[in-house]
């Protein structure tokens, strides 16, 4: 298999941190917060491997580390320590090494970010069709029939009505606020997705659609995604493999079946069994 | 056929010129020229006004200035600062201790009883604002009596040279960090664009020669809950400062003369200070040529709110350094406001074309819509 | 408050360029600058001039640091020489360059200050164009931060106000941006390139003589140079597209003085109501009436 993504020991700390931050934090310690000196450590030690193709998810609590996660490695915010290789190709990115130039072509057309808040995600000042438009003019595409045709073909993809494609999507309901965003993130048929609590806050039947969506997805175009939620049924659906993070740490990780089936840390046996 | 007039221009602009004075001097035959000296003196905050904004002390230009701009307070401080930008900068003076000013007024609202004392000075805070009919025909005798009795009649008490600062004792106390000392030499406005982020002398210096009233209006929505600085005056203080310039052979300070000053510190929220210590006041910080008091107190809370704002981003306008620093000077906001009465034939003419070729496209739209 | 001090009447007269000479050392370096680096808007500490911000003080202070006294130096608004703004600049510098000569053709200029308009003749490798600039940047319609336009203009992240296009193009099947056209310099930076209509941008692309532009408010100068590349902003199937002066009948309209129907026209309203057209730029109109219609041509 294909490695996509190499993360090791993946670190962010808010605040100006102290000797005793990575002792009296953690799972054990019970809080992501550094008693001496009040900074916040919001990930430490995070590896993983992703595979092309794959589907990974990151579960957890709010505060446990998963969206800190993947938002370093989609650079909306720097780590304080650690590596992270995006292969692609015959190239190799050391991510936390690019200047913000390269950053933001990766962003643009190797990586999509769909966000759990579509105002993140979406410019509302522009239109469903502008917001898919934005991000092909930042890959110089510079025709405009070819634009709308593949901003069109794109929502149409995603379901989203091709008579709403020239609305704002601020006047769009939740989940298809969410379809656009996964259009526009798949704009540019990156190899590599995030996503970051992309149902949570939706009704459960447009949830399932959204999912089913992803997975359809995941085979047609082999996209790898990294998959962010607090919810275990979108990890049984979605991700071949987990990992669970408490504190800032990675507490469990495996074939997410497995962690679901056996789970043997006992934050985890507590999830598995709340969720049942 | 319309034809343009394409001369007439110099023309027009001289008959303007003409109608202008005719207004200022429109009094006629029982009309007195005004003398810069009563400008200066019977107008002072007017001057004062002018010789902060347009960023240089010379109380006699500004009331030139005044009476040439026939009492326009934007216009007057546009001409001093445009006649400033034609002296070189001779030299940077060192810093000033403001604690040796030569008060003749200064007030705490944190403190009922301050080192040397409060003094009330000239000032309209109490003053009730009831039209004084008297004044509007004043004798001049009368007129000329007033300041001379009033002299005579204070008393012989000496009053110091200088008072201390309200400030020092809260940072001997321990209530406001102690005074940082900054190396690197302040930033001149004059001399340096603003490239943001700046330092806060740069803000300070913008500030400072800022138009009053925006200041004002920006500092206003910060106190009415755009913002959350909740000033206290620590002390705010007008007077004489002794301008200390190194002597041009001996290198020692020499007093070069003095600027009327008021200056401005307010004392906002604590917060935690440095690494381990215990919580300290905030201080804001305000000065500014002449006697303005609105305007000291209004920079004053906009420096604490743009340090915040600087330090952990803007939540407020008046916390954004781009939005407040670059909208509150009144040579460039009244600039900008009056150049649209220029002519703008050629981009309305750009404007027509657009708007007329849409509209062609939108009725050509309908019109298939309706044939389909 | 400080009496018996007097005033100082000597000083009432100005230096040559009535900048110090600190502050035109300054403006030169700021334009050597912008020449390197075409399209880059170049910081400088913009002085205060004796006329409203917003009246050209940005061109004017270019003018001062450039203008020698073996210069001539034409200055316009709109086009025309008399116009109250340009009169008022060309009198000030008059007043302040003594030695100077002034001209009102478009040929014998060697320096040429302009609001709104590029002339219509072709300017030469040895003419130097100056452009008035009210709004500098071309990304503000997108983003308010300066720091933020910054590094997008660094990295050359054009892409939300390319999506403005493509947005107008949506609404109103047209791009509607009138002047101010965002125009691409030697494939970087894109430029405001001041007020001037579509109809001059493409003297603006690969012209021989320097293009300079001075925002005095915003305390800007960047420039076009000599032989440089300036291309509007547009998509390969919505090319960009200058102002159109055909009447419904689809002709050309031509000047009612000179009888050109190649140049920039001002639409013009007689009190009868009836629409005319004439030229906007007054030298240009003076030198056609010449060739045209000898006997009827203004001399000056």
């Amino acid at each position: 298999m294909k490695k996509v993504l190499e993360v090791r020991n993946l670190s962010k700390i808010h605040g100006r941190g102290c000797a005793h931050c990575l002792d009296s934090t953690g799972p054990d310690m019970d809080s992501n917060i550094c008693r001496h000196c009040g900074s916040v450590v919001a990930a430490h030690g995070v590896s993983f491997d992703l595979h092309a193709g794959e589907i990974l998810g990151i579960i957890g609590e709010s505060g446990s580390g998963k969206s800190t996660t993947v938002r370093t490695l989609f650079f909306d915010e720097t780590p304080s320590a650690g590596e992270a290789i995006f292969f692609d190709g015959q190239r190799q990115w050391d991510l936390f090494a690019l200047n913000a130039a390269e950053q933001r072509w990766l962003r643009n057309r190797r990586f999509g970010m769909v966000y759990q808040n579509a105002h993140l995600g979406l410019n509302f000042k522009v239109s469903a069709g502008g917001n898919i438009a934005e991000r092909l003019l930042m890959s110089d595409f510079s025709h405009y029939g070819e634009i709308r045709r593949r901003a069109r073909q794109l929502l149409a993809r995603t379901e989203v009505l091709a008579e709403r494609m020239d609305e704002s999507p601020k006047q769009f309901s939740g989940g298809m606020q969410q379809r656009v965003q996964i259009a526009k993130a798949l704009a540019t048929q990156p190899p590599l997705l995030f996503l970051d609590e992309v149902t949570t806050g939706l009704d459960l039947s447009v949830q399932a659609r959204i999912l089913d969506l992803i997975l359809e997805i995941q085979q047609e175009l082999g996209t790898a995604m990294i998959v962010v939620t607090h919810d275990l049924g979108v990890i049984r659906l979605l991700a071949g493999r987990s990992i669970v993070m408490k504190y800032g740490r990675i507490i469990e990780s495996g074939l997410t079946d497995q962690i679901l089936e056996d789970p043997q840390h006992a934050y985890t046996q507590r999830l598995v069994a709340s969720s049942l | 056929m319309g034809y343009v007039a394409i001369k007439g221009g110099g023309r027009a602009i001289r008959g303007a010129e003409q109608a202008l004075e005719a207004l200022r001097t429109a009094e006629g035959e029982g009309g007195q020229p005004l003398a810069l000296a009563t400008i200066e003196q019977q107008l002072r905050l007017l001057t004062s006004r002018i010789v902060s904004e347009g960023g240089l002390y010379h109380p006699r230009l500004a009331a030139l200035a005044i009476k040439q701009m026939q009492g326009d307070t934007l216009e007057a401080a546009f001409a001093l600062r445009a006649y400033r930008s034609t002296k070189p900068r001779l030299l940077e003076t060192p810093v000033q201790d403001t604690g040796r000013m030569r008060l003749i007024r200064r007030i705490s609202s944190a403190f009922k009883d301050i080192p040397g004392g409060q003094m009330l000075g000239p000032t309209f805070d109490y003053a009730l604002r009831l039209m004084r009919l008297d004044l509007a025909e004043e004798s001049p005798q009368a007129f000329r009596g007033v300041a001379r009795r009033f002299l005579a009649g204070a008393p012989d008490a000496e009053l110091p040279d200088s008072f201390p600062k309200v400030v020092d004792a809260l940072r001997a106390e321990g209530l406001l960090p102690p005074l940082a000392i900054h190396p690197e030499p302040a930033f001149d406005i004059t001399r340096e664009p603003l490239v943001f982020p700046v330092p806060r002398s740069a803000a300070l210096a913008t500030m400072a020669r800022a138009e009053t009233g925006s200041l004002l209006a920006i500092a206003y929505s910060n106190m009415r809950g755009y913002g959350d600085v909740h000033p206290t005056v620590a002390e705010l203080r007008v007077g004489y400062l002794p301008v200390m310039l190194p002597h041009p052979v001996t290198g020692e300070p020499v007093e070069a003369g003095e600027v009327l000053l008021t200056e401005c510190e307010i004392i906002a929220m604590y917060e935690g200070h440095g690494a381990d210590g215990p919580p300290v006041f905030t201080l804001g910080y305000g000065a500014c040529f002449g006697h303005n008091e609105v305007k000291a107190i209004s920079m004053a809370i906009l420096d604490r709110a743009l340090q915040k704002g600087m330090r952990d981003g803007p939540n407020n306008p008046s916390e954004d350094p781009e939005f407040v620093l670059l909208h509150v000077d009144g040579v460039d906001s009244m600039g900008f406001a009056s150049h649209y009465k220029m002519p703008h034939y050629v981009t309305f003419q750009s404007d027509m074309d657009r708007l007329r070729t849409t509209q062609d496209k939108a009725k050509a739209r309908k019109k298939a819509e309706v044939e389909a | 408050m400080n009496p018996g001090y007097e005033l100082p009447l000597e000083e009432a007269g100005y230096s040559f360029g009535f900048l110090d000479e600190y502050a035109k050392r300054e403006v030169r370096r700021a334009i050597l600058k912008a020449i390197s680096i075409p399209g880059y808007q170049t910081p400088y500490a913009s002085r205060e001039m004796p006329m409203g911000r917003g009246f050209g003080t940005g061109g004017l202070q270019l003018t001062l640091a450039l203008v020698g006294p073996e210069d001539r130096l034409k200055v316009i608004d709109q086009g025309a020489d008399d116009s109250v703004n340009a009169v008022n600049l060309r009198h000030f510098v008059e007043m302040t360059c003594p030695g100077m000569d002034t001209t009102e053709h478009t040929r014998a200029a060697t320096l040429i200050q302009s609001r709104h308009r590029i002339p219509e003749v072709p300017l030469r490798e040895n003419q130097i164009l100056v452009l008035q600039v009210p709004y500098p940047d071309a990304l503000v319609v997108v983003e308010s931060s300066e720091a933020r336009r910054k590094t997008m203009h660094g990295e050359g992240d054009y892409a939300r106000l390319l999506t403005r296009l493509y947005e107008d193009i949506v609404r109103f099947d047209e791009i509607t941006i009138a002047h101010r056209y965002p125009t691409r310099i030697a494939g970087h930076y894109v430029i405001d390139p001041s007020p001037i209509p579509r109809y001059d941008l493409p003297k603006l692309h690969r012209a021989a003589a320097l293009t300079l532009l001075g925002a005095g408010r915003e305390k800007k100068i960047y420039a076009v140079p000599p032989y440089t590349d300036a291309e509007p902003l547009a998509f390969d199937d919505v090319p960009f597209r200058i102002e159109d002066f055909r009447d419904a009948a689809g002709r050309r309209c031509a000047c009612a003085r000179c009888g050109a129907s190649d140049s920039f026209l001002d639409e013009l309203i007689g009190d009868d109501g009836a629409k005319s057209w004439q030229c906007s730029d007054s030298d240009y109109c003076n030198e056609q009436l010449a060739v045209r219609n000898p006997q009827e041509a203004v001399h000056i």
